[in-house]
């Protein structure tokens, strides 16, 4: 709907200050997409897709279209097979083509569908990389994935929808807080709760959860009574667990969760 | 936007594809006709086909005439079935349209490569079927005769080879039309060729049909032979004409539809 592919039956969608779908031929040259996987004609070059997609709207300046072709081929690592046809590329080689498509034109804005489908650990990374180069540069990146390590790693600022309702949207840094609590992790829990009697949130076998925000301070009690302690750090939730929080409303769904998350 | 389209055409193999094996079918019928010398008798089998063994610059009409029935709409409706539908199986047309290509100006550029599709095509035929005229058969560098039987010059015979060639893309027009609004109804290529076809198959069952007189002239394949009025003498333009105004009015009609169905639908492909 954002992109004006799915024309809204009631209500008005704005797009960088632009009524859509009116505006769409002003905002839409200056965002780019990838939209459900990437799409190409299979064959064709990815050099001769880029510059099909490029001519077919307003905004690609045809006098700097190879120049444009050959940075974005550079940039999604594409630069040595832009000219073999794209039936010929793997999953992850029209991934990143994807991606350089919706580069092409500098976009301010970049709408991305799990961009690191189809990628091995080392393109996630690379890509990841390309991202947050681009957001330094000014690019605002907004981006749907239900990889919540991926939005962990990338996102600055998270909406979760569920059910197609946007329940919950804050800073990724608010939603991660620590709880005031410290996880003490040890190899005999049941001393900690000797040393530190009422202020124990919980205990396993191996790790025991301690009221306070301070771990140095927790450390030097437990040190004090002599409890060995292997490890320490501020709890904080994880985003699997506020997204669960924030879903669970509605407990008799029957999709998977769907998270949406923006930096 | 229109050249982004025709580069898109013309540079699939397919459309290739598609155009050579048109002309398999008159090639053979042309060598089978010279290996045998046993044209149909006149007033028989396709127009013209039992002209060509004495004068062989008519072949390019015999040629129109053997594709013109079957493969020809076959052709196009494949073409222009594959337009908006194949973009859209192929996930390409949100890539499109969010580019944004505008779906106005999409579905024009869309038109227009299907008609310079049609008229490659059925140039390619004439082309193809004049060179293997000349090859075969016997020239007569005096013209011809006409269908009414006095005599035409071979310049009067190049002029008229000519309007036939352009009649005959007019026809396929109403087949486009037809394929092209289908195309943008289904995300199935095949699906909206297949229902020009049927269309057409339709259409032409109910034409030899008497009991559908009382339409007959409404239909989309009613004067596709009217360019063998042309070779008369006079010629006879009443077909013509109306076959012209026919296939318009179909064009117009079916545009206006698949353009209101395809500004207003929601891609999701």
């Amino acid at each position: 709907m954002l992109l004006g592919l799915v024309l809204p039956t009631s209500g008005t969608v704005q797009l960088m200050g632009e009524p859509m779908p009116k505006g769409a031929r002003r905002v839409l040259p200056r965002v780019g997409a990838l939209i459900e996987g990437p799409a190409h004609y299979g064959h064709l070059s990815g050099r001769a897709n880029l510059a099909l997609l490029d001519a077919a709207g307003p905004g690609g300046s045809r006098r700097t279209r190879t120049a444009r072709i050959d940075t974005v081929l550079e940039q999604v690592g594409l630069a040595g097979v832009g000219r073999k046809p794209v039936k010929a590329y793997s999953l992850g080689m029209r991934q990143r083509l994807g991606l350089g498509a919706a580069l092409l034109r500098r976009p301010e804005l970049l709408v991305l569908d799990e961009p690191t489908n189809g990628l091995d650990p080392q393109g996630i990374h690379e890509i990841r990389d390309l991202l947050l180069e681009l957001h330094r540069g000014g690019t605002t990146v907004f981006l749907s994935s239900h990889l919540l390590a991926e939005v962990e790693q990338l996102c600055s600022r998270v909406g979760v929808l569920d059910r197609g309702r946007l329940v919950l949207q804050d800073q990724l840094a608010t939603l991660t807080a620590p709880t005031g609590a410290t996880v003490v992790e040890t190899p005999d829990p049941q001393r900690v709760r000797a040393a530190l009697d009422g202020r124990i949130l919980d205990l396993d076998a191996g790790s025991a959860v301690v009221r306070g925000a301070d771990p140095a301070e927790v450390n030097a009690a437990l040190v004090a009574a002599g409890v060995p302690v292997t490890g320490l750090r501020l709890q904080r939730p994880s985003l699997e667990e506020v997204v669960l929080a924030a879903a669970s409303s509605s407990a008799d769904r029957v999709d998977a969760p769907g998270e949406r998350s923006r930096r | 936007m229109i050249a982004v389209e025709l580069r898109k055409l013309f540079r699939r193999p397919r459309t290739w594809v598609t155009i050579a094996l048109l002309n398999a079918l008159p090639v053979l019928v042309a060598v089978l006709l010279a290996l045998t010398d046993l044209a149909p008798r006149p007033g028989e089998g396709p127009v013209f086909l039992s002209a060509v063994l004495t004068n062989g610059t008519l072949y390019p009409l015999a040629a129109l005439a053997i594709v013109l029935p079957l493969f020809l709409p076959i052709a196009v409706a494949l073409i222009a079935g594959d337009s908006v539908a194949g973009e859209a199986q192929g996930g390409t047309l949100r890539y499109l349209l969010a580019r944004p290509a505008g779906r106005t100006r999409l579905l024009v550029a869309k038109l227009v490569s299907i008609m310079v599709f049609v008229l490659v095509t059925v140039f390619v035929v004439a082309v193809v079927g004049y060179l293997v005229g000349r090859l075969l058969f016997d020239v007569q560098p005096l013209g011809g005769t006409s269908v009414s039987g006095t005599a035409l010059s071979s310049t009067e015979i190049a002029w008229r080879t000519l309007m036939a060639i352009g009649y005959v893309a007019v026809s396929m027009l109403g087949v486009a039309a037809f394929a092209l609004f289908f195309s943008t109804l289904t995300d199935s290529p095949l699906a909206a060729m297949l229902g020009a076809l049927g269309i057409l198959v339709a259409s032409s069952l109910l034409f030899t049909l008497d009991a559908a007189s009382s339409f007959a002239p409404y239909l989309p394949t009613r004067y596709w032979l009217a360019f063998v009025d042309l070779f008369r003498e006079p010629i006879l333009w009443r077909d013509v004409v109306r076959g012209c105004a026919l296939q318009g009015v179909y064009v117009v009609v079916l545009l206006g539809a698949a353009w209101a169905n395809f500004t207003t639908k929601d891609i999701s492909s």
